[in-house]
């Protein structure tokens, strides 16, 4: 078979999308061929690139979300696609505002997205419509915040010197002098 | 670093972890009831006695959580075999076990599980904190990682290293067996002070 | 009923709690919960430059620790658009094959100890011990190596490292002649894996499944063949495949594997020999440390090293993905860079996390015992699963 061009798939996703934006994203160093599509029309493409026998898009390899907090859109959900038969990956992207993070899952395209779009919910906060279970899958049940947000913090624990800890002018009194030990071995 | 163990306190009852008795009448009844236990010094005949079998079978609860775990199974492998030292069996379950040799890190979800583990282990029991991540948290300083396991237990013996070599291990074994045999050893109570005395029920 | 399978139990594959759900002895439904383990490394590898971050790779899949740095340094070399001299991509081949022994190896040995066989435990790590000291002859450390950087590897090669794998090599047919008489022919063992966790093809790709478990249940698929990278397209070697997806073909596939490590490190071998002494990293300084003898010379190399050193190096904007054939499956990284030196984003595609959910799947309508076959076949490493 020839080799799938990106300029093949993008021009098959164009000719049956007709009117949908699929942008490529161009830059110095992106080295993957990555497309950006609307939310909306997204379980529509996914299906399609999954069932086509030219493009054959049947695995879903993971799911990322990315927070480019200063910027709009805040958020963008990244889609790695694997083709088994003809070995080639794809990137999706779909960006995703700030007030209303919500993007349709494709859950029903390859069921693998279950736990990968949890994943993202867990860390971003960014729902995932018509998901089966979008409970938190890596942090413990009933935490707060989304960790992996840029506003998050995260969670430096200082360690304790005598310069910054203020009631403490002196060593520990628990802390002893090292000095020469007498030691003992079981053996002896 | 955070203060475990008050400094001036002989009582072995306190020096092995166990937290200070509630204040009040409860707390008066509990004294008096533990101070009814026989306590043997350890270099009398009973308490030597007591300490060496404690001491050359403590059986470790198998409690692996990552990294330090692997290098927990190559001690008990063949190439440092930990049975050497009296660890023949890794218990399973925390009711036969008597040390808990957290080894990995501690993420706050699994912090609660430890302390269940750790309360549903039956006295003697000692804990060993193997790696840095269980000792201090390790390179892991984040909002998910316990910053180190003596905050929920008290930890008798730190293996640091990452992963602690197994030869640390086995170090780190001897030396709370060394502290085994030098504890004070309680044995149960021989009677019990009837409650009516104090005018307690 | 529903059982409990805590994150506390002897199967030592970490921290994993199953919800079994059961009609009797038959399992309706397992549900794998995870998170036991989660360590915030994404989140902590955007506080830290790139090279900080490589010992953090170590403690994902612990059990193969130089893949990780492999393929993290391999995301981030496809990101500079550089890659290693000769001599550091064919090293990074053989300690990687080794790795990939080292893992296959725990897992038989662990796997065989939760059915039941316990010798095999002892077997399997007598020779790990031999990998893990020759892994501290290379770095210092037996188990976190964190031995390959960005643009080739951390230090040289020691002098006799080369004689010291080929002997270990030589001793291995032996060894998987041992494995293979006390398990592949045994009654007990045929019992418990032949027919049991079974996963089809169409499964296997649509939970994306990726690994032994997916060739053993039919499909294919090896990046190293399929999507060569780090030099793996000089290499001649075979990739085994099942036939019907059950434990029996998963435990045969990497049994294989094994065989197949074993003949690429070889082959490594006679290329480093040929290739001889050399640079062990790439001479671009602008994003990696020079040798120390022209540090010490050289003014631009003392800049460099001394910018590397103290802030990192700047990659270009943009984002790169690349995934490698791990023991486990495909484990990629995903970086997005903003032109600082530390990530704007550090995604791990993790193979454990993914074949987990296959869990389900494979227990369904089987009995207690086989949800203890089904962890162990799956061949997962909680640091992974959980990062």
């Amino acid at each position: 078979m020839t080799p799938l061009t990106p300029e093949r798939i993008e021009e098959r996703l164009r000719e049956r999308f007709r009117g949908v934006e699929f942008r490529r994203q161009s830059g110095e160093a992106v080295r993957d061929h990555t497309l950006h599509l609307p939310a909306g029309n997204l379980v529509e493409a996914c299906t399609f690139l999954r069932d086509d026998p030219e493009l054959d898009f049947a695995m879903l390899s993971w799911i990322s979300g990315v927070d480019w907090l200063p910027r709009e859109p805040r958020f963008e959900v990244v889609y790695g696609l694997l083709s088994l038969s003809r070995a080639v990956r794809l990137t999706l992207k779909v960006p995703v505002g700030e007030e209303n993070p919500r993007v349709p899952t494709v859950t029903g395209v390859w069921p693998t997205a279950d736990w990968l779009e949890r994943e993202t919910w867990d860390f971003y906060g960014i729902e995932f419509t018509g998901h089966p279970n979008l409970v938190r899958i890596l942090l413990p049940e009933g935490w707060v915040g989304w960790p992996l947000r840029k506003d998050s913090p995260l969670g430096y624990e200082e360690v304790a010197f005598t310069h910054n800890t203020p009631d403490r002018e002196k060593p520990s009194p628990g802390l002893r002098k090292l000095g020469p030990k007498k030691v003992r071995y079981r053996a002896q | 670093m955070t203060e475990r163990r008050e400094p001036g306190v002989t009582d072995p009852l306190r020096i092995l972890g166990a937290p200070p008795p509630p204040a009040g009448e409860e707390g008066a009844l509990r004294e008096e009831l533990e101070r009814a236990l026989f306590f043997t010094k350890a270099d009398s005949l009973i308490g030597w006695a007591v300490n060496q079998s404690r001491a050359n079978s403590i059986w470790p609860l198998g409690f692996g959580l990552a990294c330090c775990a692997i290098e927990m199974m190559s001690t008990l492998g063949p190439g440092f075999d930990l049975s050497r030292m009296g660890a023949e069996v890794m218990r399973p379950s925390p009711r036969q076990a008597d040390l808990m040799i957290v080894a990995g890190r501690v993420s706050l979800k699994m912090a609660p599980v430890l302390r269940q583990l750790y309360d549903q282990m039956p006295d003697p029991k000692w804990v060993l904190s193997m790696g840095a991540c269980a000792s201090c948290g390790g390179i892991f300083n984040n909002y998910a990682i316990l910053q180190g396991v003596d905050k929920i237990v008290p930890v008798d013996v730190y293996v640091p290293g990452c992963p602690p070599r197994p030869e640390s291990l086995i170090y780190g074994i001897i030396k709370l067996q060394e502290k085994i045999l030098a504890s004070g050893v309680e044995l149960g109570p021989l009677w019990r002070r009837s409650p009516k005395k104090k005018g307690a029920a | 009923m529903t059982l409990n399978m805590g994150p506390q139990h002897p199967a030592t594959h970490g921290v994993l709690r199953v919800a079994v759900e059961l009609d009797g002895e038959t399992i309706v439904k397992a549900q794998p919960i995870v998170g036991y383990l989660h360590t915030g490394m994404e989140k902590q590898a955007e506080y830290k430059t790139y090279t900080q971050s490589i010992p953090q790779t170590d403690r994902m899949d612990y059990l193969a620790p130089m893949s990780n740095n492999l393929a993290f340094c391999l995301a981030v070399e496809k990101l500079l658009g550089i890659g290693p001299p000769p001599r550091a991509l064919h090293a990074r081949v053989l300690l990687t094959e080794l790795t990939r022994l080292a893992s296959h190896l725990v897992w038989i040995g662990t796997h065989a100890m939760d059915i039941g066989a316990m010798s095999m435990f002892f077997y399997t790590f007598r020779e790990r011990e031999q990998i893990l000291g020759m892994y501290d002859q290379v770095c210092g450390a037996r188990m976190t190596a964190t031995y390959f950087r960005v643009g080739g590897l951390a230090m040289d090669l020691p002098a006799d490292f080369l004689e010291r794998v080929s002997r270990f090599l030589d001793t291995m047919p032996a060894h998987f002649a041992e494995y293979e008489k006390l398990l592949t022919g045994n009654p007990i063992w045929l019992a418990r894996t032949r027919g049991v966790a079974l996963l089809s093809k169409r499964d296997a790709i649509a939970l994306g499944v990726t690994g032994p478990v997916l060739r053993a249940a039919g499909v294919k698929w090896d990046l190293r063949k399929s999507m060569p990278y780090a030099g793996y397209d000089q290499y001649d070697f075979e990739v085994p495949v099942g036939e019907h997806g059950d434990s029996f073909d998963r435990y045969l596939v990497r049994l294989e594997e094994m065989r197949q490590a074993v003949r690429i490190c070889r082959q490594a071998i006679v290329k480093l020999r040929e290739i001889g002494p050399g640079d062990y990293r790439l001479r671009d300084y602008k994003y990696v440390l020079p040798p120390k003898e022209e540090v010490k010379t050289s003014m631009e190399a003392l800049i460099h090293h001394f910018k590397i050193v103290a802030h990192g190096f700047f990659p270009p904007v943009g984002e790169a993905y690349q995934a490698i054939e791990a023991p486990k499956g495909e484990l990629g990284f995903y970086f997005v860079s903003d032109g600082t030196p530390k990530p704007w984003r550090m995604k791990v595609r993790s193979p454990s996390f993914t074949n987990l959910q296959a869990l389900d799947t494979l227990v369904r309508g089987g009995l207690v015992a086989d949800v203890i076959t089904a962890i162990g076949t799956l061949d997962i490493v909680l640091g992974e699963v959980d990062r």
